[in-house]
């Protein structure tokens, strides 16, 4: 049953997503460039950015296809619909049946593809070189974020995202091993798939390193303020999932609207911490080399691995 | 007092962080910094069997608590670090199957071994019951590494880390073995690293190196 308070939760949630995601990536850059002794480009670079991006004329390559053109389309709407599966304020969502976790991934999948496939469109040497760098990470990062949600929904016996996180938030103290296990590999799976540093380097556009922006440099004006946008989006997407699942606390249950108020606070105050560590990681690791990658994604998916297993040796 | 469920956790918690650096052990390329992580195994060690001792209330646990800090925390890996600062190898270790098929492997043995466990520690009248599994699979996870690794060195801490496997599978089935026999293991690990410390040395001035593959060879040349 679909109740009011539902769809009011739903609709702040992804109206909260897409106006915040910008100021999470510019909080992001503000605490690398201040760990950096650097003065930083200011918390509101992003949304700047998207506006001017918005006002330009796009030029869009002579054999650029049709998939050139819709891609920044496709990926932006898949990471709406991942935003709007997420529980970030409420776990009453009259959404989330749409889409569990595996149609989460899915989801995300779909726009690598996407963008993937534009990167390939143009034909130039840099797009075919990231959207191959690209799938390699994706195939490596997929299955172990599919093992991290799957020791969520072991423990909570559901793989909605919703049902997850209501289960976590309502159970008492306890200690998980396997969580512990599986938030960090989380962590790295989400290093690598928001192309943060020990895995590629979003700050620069240096031809060997880059893996994302070589994808994206054929894209200028709106198509590219989408993808930025998008990108966003998914580190946005990809805290949330990391907060609601290990620390649920704050969140809102039911369709209470006293916790709704409590729970934005908390989710700005958990998002603001969560940043500023992503800050320090990408701060005191050096970048990989593409080949120790799949090292970095092996170790992810043992360590997910490990906690499914642990959780159905231990706390069963 | 602490409730047994909760006290279940906090040894579910040292087992899987034993398991975790049994991983990171196979994982690590370089030998002091396995070195290191063995000494970590060792503390983690030490500190669930004083837990053990304190919620059993079983007074030879505290002893052999004390004696793996001794011998696993302080004294091996100091003999180790001495052993290669003497033999000046501070190499990279060569594994002989790169790392993350070494892990998959890994994590075979793992499932193996949580499999094996089940039924003899549903049998098991211990608060550590659960924890029979893990043991079993950081001695086979530390028996892989002597098999993977080509270098002389870091086969002995996958020896010395089969010995830790040993114990906490001990401490898991059945609070530990008696007095003597822990102090019989304790000094024949003891011993066997100095005699091997030897054999480095040796090994090492007939063929230059301490890549055991050497040993192979049975022909005089």
């Amino acid at each position: 049953m679909i109740s009011w308070s539902g769809v009011v939760a739903q609709v702040t949630e992804l109206a909260l997503a897409v106006l915040l995601a910008p100021l999470l990536t510019g909080w992001v850059n503000q605490c690398r460039a201040w760990l950096q002794n650097k003065s930083g480009p200011g918390l509101l670079r992003p949304y700047r950015t998207i506006r001017k991006l918005f006002a330009k004329d796009a030029v869009i390559a002579t054999n650029a296809s049709a998939v050139f053109r819709t891609a920044p389309y496709v990926v932006f709407a898949c990471m709406l619909v991942a935003a709007a599966i997420v529980p970030t304020l409420a776990t009453d969502l009259p959404f989330s049946i749409a889409a569990d976790a595996i149609a989460l991934v899915g989801i995300f999948a779909l726009a690598r593809v996407f963008i993937s496939l534009a990167a390939m469109d143009v034909g130039t040497a840099f797009g075919s070189l990231g959207a191959r760098r690209e799938m390699m990470i994706g195939f490596l990062a997929e299955p172990a974020l599919l093992m991290v949600l799957f020791t969520a929904s072991l423990i909570s016996q559901s793989t909605s995202l919703a049902t997850t996180v209501e289960r976590l938030a309502r159970m008492e103290f306890a200690i998980f091993p396997s969580l512990a296990f599986a938030g960090v590999a989380f962590t790295m799976v989400s290093l690598a798939e928001n192309a943060r540093i020990p895995v590629d380097n979003p700050a620069t556009h240096l031809e060997l390193t880059m893996i994302h922006e070589a994808m994206v440099l054929e894209y200028s004006a709106r198509h590219l303020a989408l993808i930025e946008w998008a990108a966003s989006l998914k580190l946005f997407v990809y805290s949330c999932i990391g907060i609601s699942i290990f620390f649920p606390f704050g969140i809102s249950q039911g369709g209470d609207p006293l916790g709704f108020a409590y729970a934005l606070p908390a989710l700005v105050f958990k998002l603001a911490v969560g940043g500023a560590l992503l800050a320090v990681i990408e701060t005191v690791s050096a970048k990989m080399r593409i080949f120790r990658a799949p090292e970095f994604l092996g170790t992810a998916f043992m360590l997910a691995v490990l906690a499914l297993l642990i959780h159905a040796l231990l706390e069963t | 007092m602490i409730t047994a469920a909760f006290a279940n956790q906090i040894i579910n918690l040292f087992a899987a962080v034993m398991l975790l650096l049994a991983f990171a052990m196979l994982a690590q390329r370089r030998v002091l910094s396995l070195i290191d992580l063995f000494a970590m195994q060792g503390l983690v060690l030490t500190l669930s069997t004083g837990f053990v001792a304190y919620t059993t209330g079983q007074t030879h646990l505290w002893f052999s608590a004390g004696i793996t800090f001794a011998l696993k925390v302080v004294l091996l890996p100091w003999i180790l670090y001495r052993l290669i600062r003497q033999l000046d190898v501070k190499w990279d270790v060569e594994g002989l199957i790169n790392i993350p098929t070494t892990m998959l492997i890994g994590i075979v043995l793992v499932i193996l071994s949580f499999n094996v466990a089940l039924p003899i520690s549903q049998i098991a009248g211990t608060i550590t019951k659960g924890t029979l599994g893990i043991a079993l699979a950081s001695v086979l996870l530390a028996f892989l590494m002597m098999i993977t690794r080509s270098k002389a060195v870091p086969q002995v801490i996958g020896f010395l880390a089969m010995e830790n496997g040993l114990f906490f599978a001990a401490t898991a089935a059945t609070y530990g073995m008696p007095m003597v026999v822990e102090l019989g293991i304790a000094l024949d690990v003891l011993v066997g690293v100095v005699i091997l410390g030897v054999f480095f040395f040796q090994i090492r001035e007939r063929f230059d190196s301490l890549d055991i593959r050497h040993l192979e060879k049975l022909k005089e040349e």
